[in-house]
């Protein structure tokens, strides 16, 4: 019960904050929020929602990853848009037969994901770099990087308009999953289809609860993340472990990309979305960094986005979900801090208690 | 007692003497690749004052961080702050002109630095998240914002604001030849930066870029930075910030106020960051989404590289913007004859390094400079998109090879409550 009344505390303070403001700049907030759930009702609405939470979940559980040890990876916006772009020019070059296209562009995407996060890693066990200003910078690095690859060696030479990548031939696409779906009995209108990285996510939601509380590693993981100190003290090398935990977090901010590369705009250029890195930090911050926690956070802020999409209708700007989203983040941070602290002043009591019965019984 | 004091000012004279010299051996660097790059751009006052312009917002996003990190709060909010201050500019600058930019910025700016407070301070947020926070919800809220006040509006969109004033220039007399009423005085560092003497010339150019026409915004927000410096290091109140930010717990236990002191710490950070925002409404004369482009994160570098003092920060934002305006001068592009300059200092310092202090250092720094002497000798032009990564990796050089020297505030980024000890 406990857990669970925390969350709605937080969407209902989030909704009354944006309806303050919808108040304020002359709107219904009633009219906005129903507009919002009509946008949501039809079938591929929800399709659309759930291909970008499948992208919001893969980014969240990345830098869940690194939250589980207390590592702030910031950087997933650079290294995803850095792993995009060198998966997109190998996409727009490769001519190989069959699936082989398709298995080289992700192992690519995963490698220079991973690549771009270990660095500020290694920096941190070797200099004693932090690791959110290590991230940060990178960022920094990357947005220039791109900039300039984009606009020589990655360059479609045929586009002179645009910068972006060379297109991805259909091949190396992710399949979209319309015949599955026909097979069970959902027929799809011609014009959405849900996209085959909704699989991808839900093995990486899979692959991160075995990986973090079900493995050797994640045991490693945890036990740093709790009390750094007494893991070293029981064996566990805390370098290794930063190396690792920025290799995997950076290899799935790099796979979250592939959802825009290779399920929708097929090249890397100026329309990709700039900020899926940092939408990746709330989702994870809202999910409390629980496979299942994630899953929630990436659909509602999914649902969000697609929702206010159909406020223009209603004549109000949909400018309200990025509020939305916005509020939910800074409310759900305080909120799970309060909880927190609640825990630990529940958990001191019933500890001293305990001692005091303790004694008394000896 | 009075030995302890001369010895101290003996320090103080020698970290200025230092500096000084420091300061020629970069002039000299830079004045050699003018003669032998030949681009006699590369240390102009047109150079040079493009990049106190383009410094100043760096440079108070700089100045924002340090009050807040001096005070114990690790701000990486400060973008988001900067976008507030953008929206507020834009929007009192079209009402009440330059003036109500500035104050519209910095209130703009003040509320984001409350939100970091509330979070940080009263909640016991973690800092590093409620920057972020606030970095995802200031475009938001400026969006929002636009779509209700911009949108319509004769001159304004959903992205732009109608245009705001501009505040006009400022040039020093007899130095920089300011007139005087209808009299115009001599220009003495304009007429030696003509001669094109060694050295001579290149800091004529410098006081030049200083003195001659410079906007009275950059004039007067980059007065804060002194102001900061004074405030931080002379004043009781300083005095109190900075042990907030050293040790809460000593601070508290002598009667500071360290909750009082964050709160105001953070509210002027924000305000600061604000003003760098209105700064670029007034020199583009009109708020445009996206127009802060990374420059809260570049000011959190420059806090970085200048080691957390005012004058530091100013030096690292001014170095991070001077390939951005050697870009912008007419004629052949000069940026060449920089990276020629840092190719020369960066192998001048590895050699010094391999020689003198660490071997593995200078070894490390052999191949990056010839990597550098490689790329500027098959370039015409820098280009500026890879320019733009210079001051990131430069922070980051600053802390593999310099973490050492480096003194950031002890207590920077720990929760703190009173009672409870850190």
């Amino acid at each position: 019960m406990r857990s669970l009344s925390t969350p709605l505390i937080v969407i209902g303070v989030a909704a009354l904050v944006a309806s303050i403001a919808l108040l304020l700049a002359g709107h219904n907030p009633l009219s906005a929020f129903s507009a919002m759930l009509d946008n949501l009702s039809s079938a591929d609405n929800l399709v659309t929602v759930l291909n970008y939470a499948s992208r919001y979940y893969v980014m969240g559980v990345a830098v869940a990853f690194g939250f589980k040890m207390n590592l702030f990876n910031i950087g997933t916006n650079g290294q995803y848009q850095v792993a995009a772009l060198f998966a997109g020019a190998l996409g727009g070059w490769l001519r190989l037969p069959g699936p082989i296209n398709l298995i080289l562009i992700l192992m690519v995407a995963v490698g220079v994901g991973s690549l771009w996060a270990v660095i500020p890693g290694v920096l941190m066990v070797s200099r004693k770099v932090n690791i959110v200003v290590g991230t940060i910078m990178m960022n920094g690095i990357a947005a220039g990087l791109i900039g300039y690859l984009l606009r020589t060696n990655f360059r479609d030479v045929n586009d002179r308009l645009t910068a972006h990548t060379p297109t991805i031939p259909e091949n190396s696409h992710i399949p979209q999953l319309n015949s599955v779906l026909k097979l069970i009995g959902i027929h799809l209108p011609d014009t959405t289809s849900l996209h085959g990285f909704f699989v991808i996510a839900v093995v990486a939601g899979i692959m991160f609860y075995v990986v973090v509380y079900r493995s050797r590693f994640g045991f490693d993981l945890l036990a740093s993340g709790r009390n750094a100190n007494a893991a070293r003290v029981s064996g566990v090398h805390p370098k290794t472990m930063v190396i690792r935990t920025m290799a995997l977090s950076g290899g799935l901010a790099g796979l979250a990309g592939m959802s825009v590369l290779l399920c929708q705009q097929f090249e890397y250029g100026d329309r990709f979305p700039l900020q899926l890195g940092f939408a990746g930090i709330s989702v994870a911050l809202l999910g409390r960094n629980s496979p299942i926690g994630i899953a929630f956070s990436a659909t509602a802020m999914a649902a969000i986005e697609q929702g206010s999409r159909g406020l223009v209708t209603a004549n109000i700007p949909q400018e309200i979900g990025q509020i939305v989203q916005g509020t939910l983040l800074v409310v759900a941070v305080i909120m799970y801090e309060l909880a927190n602290r609640r825990n630990q002043t529940r958990m001191i009591k019933e500890s001293a208690l305990a001692m005091t019965v303790e004694t008394s019984t000896s | 007692m009075s030995m302890f004091r001369e010895l101290l000012n003996r320090s103080r004279s020698m970290v200025g003497m230092t500096s000084l010299i420091a300061g020629l051996g970069v002039m000299s660097v830079l004045s050699l690749a003018r003669i032998f790059a030949h681009a006699p751009d590369l240390t102009s006052s047109g150079t040079f004052g493009g990049a106190i312009g383009l410094a100043t917002p760096v440079a108070m996003a700089g100045i924002a961080g340090l009050v807040s990190e001096r005070a114990g709060v690790v701000n990486i909010g400060l973008q988001g702050m900067m976008v507030l201050g953008t929206w507020g500019g834009g929007y009192f600058g079209w009402h009440y002109g330059p003036w109500g930019a500035l104050l519209g910025g910095a209130a703009f700016g003040a509320l984001g630095g409350a939100l970091h407070a509330l979070n940080t301070i009263q909640f016991g947020v973690d800092h590093a998240i409620s920057g972020v926070a606030i970095n995802l919800l200031a475009p938001g809220v400026a969006r929002f914002l636009s779509s209700i006040f911009f949108q319509g509006v004769d001159g304004g969109s959903l992205t732009d604001s109608p245009p705001v004033g501009n505040l006009g220039k400022l040039t020093m007399p007899f130095l920089a030849g300011g007139r005087i009423g209808s009299f115009s005085t001599p220009d003495i560092f304009g007429y030696l930066e003509r001669r094109q003497i060694f050295l001579i010339s290149d800091i004529s150019g410098l006081c030049g870029g200083f003195l001659r026409d410079i906007a009275t915004e950059t004039v007067m927000l980059l007065s804060l930075i002194p102001l900061a410096a004074f405030v931080l290091w002379k004043t009781p109140f300083g005095l109190r910030l900075r042990s907030s930010g050293e040790k809460p717990s000593a601070a508290d236990s002598l009667g500071v106020n360290v909750v009082g002191i964050r709160w105001i710490a953070l509210i002027t950070s924000g305000s600061i960051a604000g003003l760098g925002g209105a700064w670029l409404v007034i020199n583009i004369g009109k708020y445009q989404q996206g127009q802060e482009g990374l420059r809260g994160f570049l000011g959190l570098a420059s806090v970085i590289f200048g080691n957390w003092k005012p004058f530091g920060v100013f030096l690292g934002a001014l170095l991070f913007q001077f390939t951005e305006s050697l870009r912008m001068q007419l004629g052949d592009d000069p940026s060449r004859g920089f990276v020629f300059a840092v190719a020369i200092g960066l192998a001048l310092f590895a050699a010094f390094q391999l020689f003198r202090k660490s071997k593995k250092v200078g070894l490390a720094l052999i191949p990056a400079s010839v990597l550098l002497f490689v790329y500027i000798l098959n370039v015409d032009r820098v280009d500026d998109k890879l320019s733009s990564t210079f001051p990131f990796l430069i922070t980051l050089l600053v802390l593999v090879f310099s973490s050492s020297r480096l003194r950031p505030p002890a207590s920077i980024g720990l929760p703190w409550s009173r009672g409870k000890d850190s």
